[in-house]
């Protein structure tokens, strides 16, 4: 392996020129994808240790039976906001959040496509959660479950706002994904470095591309049950009342068309965490790359192919469950393909286990059992037996825990030292490890006994004689040691930001761009992006063929190139910072959340919305004319 | 490589004289475009699904009377004959002849807004109300989505219009007009299914 190449050096103009302006208007203003990342980052975060605490207080009340902590009521409303918030306000936005900071880094881009439409999308989803949270503390939060099935989350039965909150925060965080995905995608394909063809493409890069088409496709469909939910609720259209010729299961076909994508568009970007993290701690490419994205893209294919497993115990037609039950067990062959790859690569690498690794090493164990499990209930003869038990709720919890938390938390300490220049401290990392790991699987291990065993979700307490006692306890032990894990992770994370080890530009060795940049990255990231000349540049001799000149440094230019083999094609100059998507996110706060008070709302929110859209679209005088001096004509 | 110089010692690459704006799938405006048309065209592919899901559990269909056929042909044959001012706003905005981008915008825009006073006919032609049944409330959401792509690709228009006719003009602004063009060969091109459901699939 040879030494990195050197950084190139700051560039005080180009450092300027991609900087976000100072002061409040200006942190307001800022449109840098990386200061977007970060604040997206630990914006979800913080609604993910929001979640936890709601989660803790549903394993006080079931620690023993017949508490009496918390009442029915109140606990509804806990388990909603906890699913809700993990699955919405975290574990899909966490992933776009991390992508945006380092997919232009990864394929050696000095920004992301549309800055300003990024800036946007993140006001819109720290607006909507917000909202939620402030609908919770006013007790007018949702309490019909994370997905809110009619009649229940209809107007008979959920009179009142609750659920209208629920089913708004869903057109807010859809919003948000949709227009991060079509950031993602065109980055991808038009902004990587000259020389990165897609086959030298970070198999990282990969995943958020397949997952944001993925988006897609998958949240429209419940951008539209919910639009019709707030309908059916506000202004009396009939999709889901049965009486006037509706239907109380197209919720759940229009919800779970979305909702199992969602789970891999929560599982598959952690694949690429693995990938990356696997390569650089066993200092060798990822053995059968091609198998790596073919696997990757049948995942996502067959992701839509599954929604009607979760509705088994319905009245869905048994030749259409066999057919869901013959895809549900198939998903376990790309996953497979996927495991066999990194042992390959590891079987063959000296390991070296350091934090990040003991994180994706715990995904074998962890996703493994989540994935037996999973086999288990693609069978429509079981899965009719612990449908809405806690066996099913342990499957979920091992799956999206395993397959994307515990690779998240890897994620975040290899990555940390590029975001802060800082190493996070390798004892604590190891301390936060193993109460995690360990406080997980006694939390969640337990709850597949208890459900098998007939213990339903959802019920907010259960009698002793039941027999569910002992193994709720332990649970509840299991979630507290998890959650000192958790706070060893952030106990960890304030100090190395002030205190912990220089990281330099590379600490790990590894071969991807994103360590050809000083850490953190200057504003500009390249100051002369690579010429790419292999799939791990920083470990070949010919990995950075070279560099591309003639980029201005006092105007925010950038490569654009060609999507099969990343040819230059042409230079555009990205937006300036600008308030106005910070404004118009507030704009269309106000249209949303008076929508759920009044029709009107859409009227005059509308109105209110359409000057701060169009003044953003609006050019500038002064730069347009030094723009139009600079041009060079296709 | 067109207009890059490479330099033979190092691999360097020299972009300076690439293009500032390009037309069609180069440009990142363009995948933006093409996203929002495929985040939008699976919003009304799965309204057409939930209108013969729900269909197929009613016993009759339409609840009400079907669709007066006037003014939803109308605005069909408004509709089709907008692609001519498209394209020619589109190819004067590739060819960057200021004038004639400027006045065929003006033309779509026009036409534009003749379709949002016909569609205030077809609501009215429609026979149900939103919130008569269920057939109502699919096919109201079906036009309303639809007149949703209208109002702000009508607005869109304006603001093209507004900017080709105030100074200064970049090269990019030709770029938006061409987009905003394919764009509205999408709002056409996706309303003819949606005609053919509302109109003729309660006639089926």
């Amino acid at each position: 392996m040879n030494p990195s190449p050197a950084v190139e050096p700051r560039n005080a103009v180009l450092d300027r020129t991609w900087s976000d302006p100072p002061g409040l208007i200006g942190w307001l203003s800022a449109i840098n994808h990386k200061t977007i990342s970060v604040r997206f980052m630990l914006t979800t975060f913080g609604f993910f240790a929001a979640g936890g605490v709601l989660a803790l207080l549903i394993r006080l009340q079931l620690t023993v039976p017949d508490n009496k902590l918390i009442g029915p009521d109140f606990y509804n409303q806990l388990f909603t906001m906890h699913g809700t918030t993990m699955m919405f306000l975290f574990a899909v936005p966490v992933m776009q959040a991390v992508a945006t900071y380092l997919v232009p880094l990864m394929i050696g881009a000095r920004g992301i496509a549309f800055p300003r439409m990024n800036a946007f999308a993140y006001w819109i989803f720290l607006f909507g959660g917000l909202m939620l949270y402030a609908a919770f503390i006013l007790d007018i939060g949702p309490d019909a479950g994370w997905f809110a099935y009619p009649p229940l989350a209809g107007p008979e039965y959920s009179p009142g706002k609750r659920t209208d909150f629920w089913a708004q925060l869903i057109t807010y965080t859809e919003l948000s994904g949709l227009l991060e995905a079509v950031i993602l995608i065109t980055t991808i394909f038009k902004m990587r470095a000259p020389g990165m063809t897609l086959n030298r493409m970070p198999l990282f890069v990969w995943t958020m591309l397949v997952t944001s088409f993925m988006v897609m496709f998958a949240m429209p469909s419940v951008m539209l049950a919910s639009t019709a939910l707030i309908t059916d609720r506000l202004v009396g259209t009939h999709f889901y009342n049965p009486a006037e010729g509706g239907d109380v299961v197209l919720w759940q076909h229009l919800f779970w068309f979305f909702g199992h994508p969602e789970v891999y568009l929560i599982f598959i970007p952690p694949l690429g965490f693995m990938s990356s993290i696997i390569a650089t701690f066993a200092r060798r490419p990822i053995y059968g790359y091609p198998v790596m994205v073919l696997a990757i893209i049948a995942t996502a294919f067959l992701a839509f192919s599954l929604w009607v497993h979760h509705m088994f115990a319905t009245n869905v037609p048994e030749l259409g469950k066999s057919f869901f039950t013959a895809a549900s067990a198939m998903i376990a062959i790309p996953t497979a393909a996927q495991m066999f790859c990194w042992i390959a690569t590891l079987w063959a690498g000296r390991l070296n286990f350091r934090t990040p690794m003991l994180f994706a090493l715990s995904f074998f164990f962890i996703l493994l059992i989540g994935g037996l499990t999973g086999v288990m209930l693609a069978s429509v003869s079981l899965d009719l037996q612990v449908h809405d038990t806690f066996f099913v709720v342990a499957h979920l919890h091992y799956v999206l825990i395993g397959g994307a938390v515990f690779p998240l938390f890897g994620a975040f300490y290899y990555w940390f030292p590029k975001f802060t220049g800082r190493m996070m401290g390798e004892r604590l990392g190891k301390w936060n490890f193993w109460l995690m790991f360990v406080g997980f699987n006694v939390a969640f291990f337990p709850m597949h006994i208890a459900g098998l065993r007939g213990m339903p979700r959802r019920v907010y307490t259960y009698p002793a004689e039941m027999g569910w006692g002992l193994l709720n306890l332990i649970s509840t032990i299991g979630a507290a040691i998890l959650a000192v894990g958790i706070l060893l992770f952030v106990v960890n994370v304030l100090l190395s930001r002030k205190r912990g080890d220089m990281a330099g530009a590379d600490p790990w060795a590894a071969g991807t761009l994103e360590w050809a940049t000083s850490s953190p990255p200057s504003p500009g990231n390249f100051p002369r992006p690579p010429v790419v000349g292999s799939r791990f540049p920083l470990w070949s001799k010919d990995g950075v063929a070279g560099t591309v000149r003639g980029l201005a440094d006092d105007r925010r230019e950038v490569l654009v190139t060609s999507v099969n083999d990343a040819v230059p094609n042409h230079r555009a100059v990205m937006p300036e910072s600008s308030p106005w998507p910070f404004v118009s996110a507030v704009a269309v706060t106000v249209l949303f959340i008076g929508s759920i008070f009044t029709p009107w709302a859409i009227v005059w929110g509308a109105v209110l919305c359409t000057p701060p859209l169009v003044i953003w679209f609006w050019p500038k005088r002064g730069p347009t004319q030094k723009n139009i001096e600079r041009e060079v004509k296709p | 490589m067109n207009k890059v110089d490479t330099n033979v010692t190092t691999h360097d690459i020299d972009v300076a004289r690439l293009p500032t704006y390009v037309y069609g799938s180069h440009s990142m405006m363009w995948w933006g475009t093409m996203g929002l048309m495929l985040i939008e065209g699976t919003v009304f592919a799965i309204t057409v699904v939930v209108y013969f899901y729900l269909r197929s559990h009613s016993q009759t269909w339409p609840v009400n009377r079907a669709p007066e056929l006037f003014w939803g042909g109308l605005n069909t044959l408004i509709m089709l004959a907008s692609l001519v001012p498209n394209q020619l706003a589109k190819r004067a905005a590739e060819r960057e002849d200021k004038q004639r981008a400027r006045w065929w915008l003006v033309a779509c825009l026009l036409f534009a807004l003749t379709f949002l006073v016909v569609r205030v006919f077809e609501f009215g032609a429609l026979n149900t109300r939103w919130d008569s049944n269920a057939y109502g409330s699919v096919v109201w959401m079906l036009l309303a989505l639809h007149t949703t792509h209208l109002v702000t690709d009508t607005i869109d228009t304006t603001v093209l219009a507004v900017l080709m006719f105030t100074g200064p003009l970049e090269g990019k602004r030709f770029v938006d007009v061409s987009e905003n063009a394919m764009y509205w060969y999408f709002v056409v091109g996706s309303w003819l299914p949606i005609y053919a459901v509302i109109y003729w699939g309660a006639r089926l």
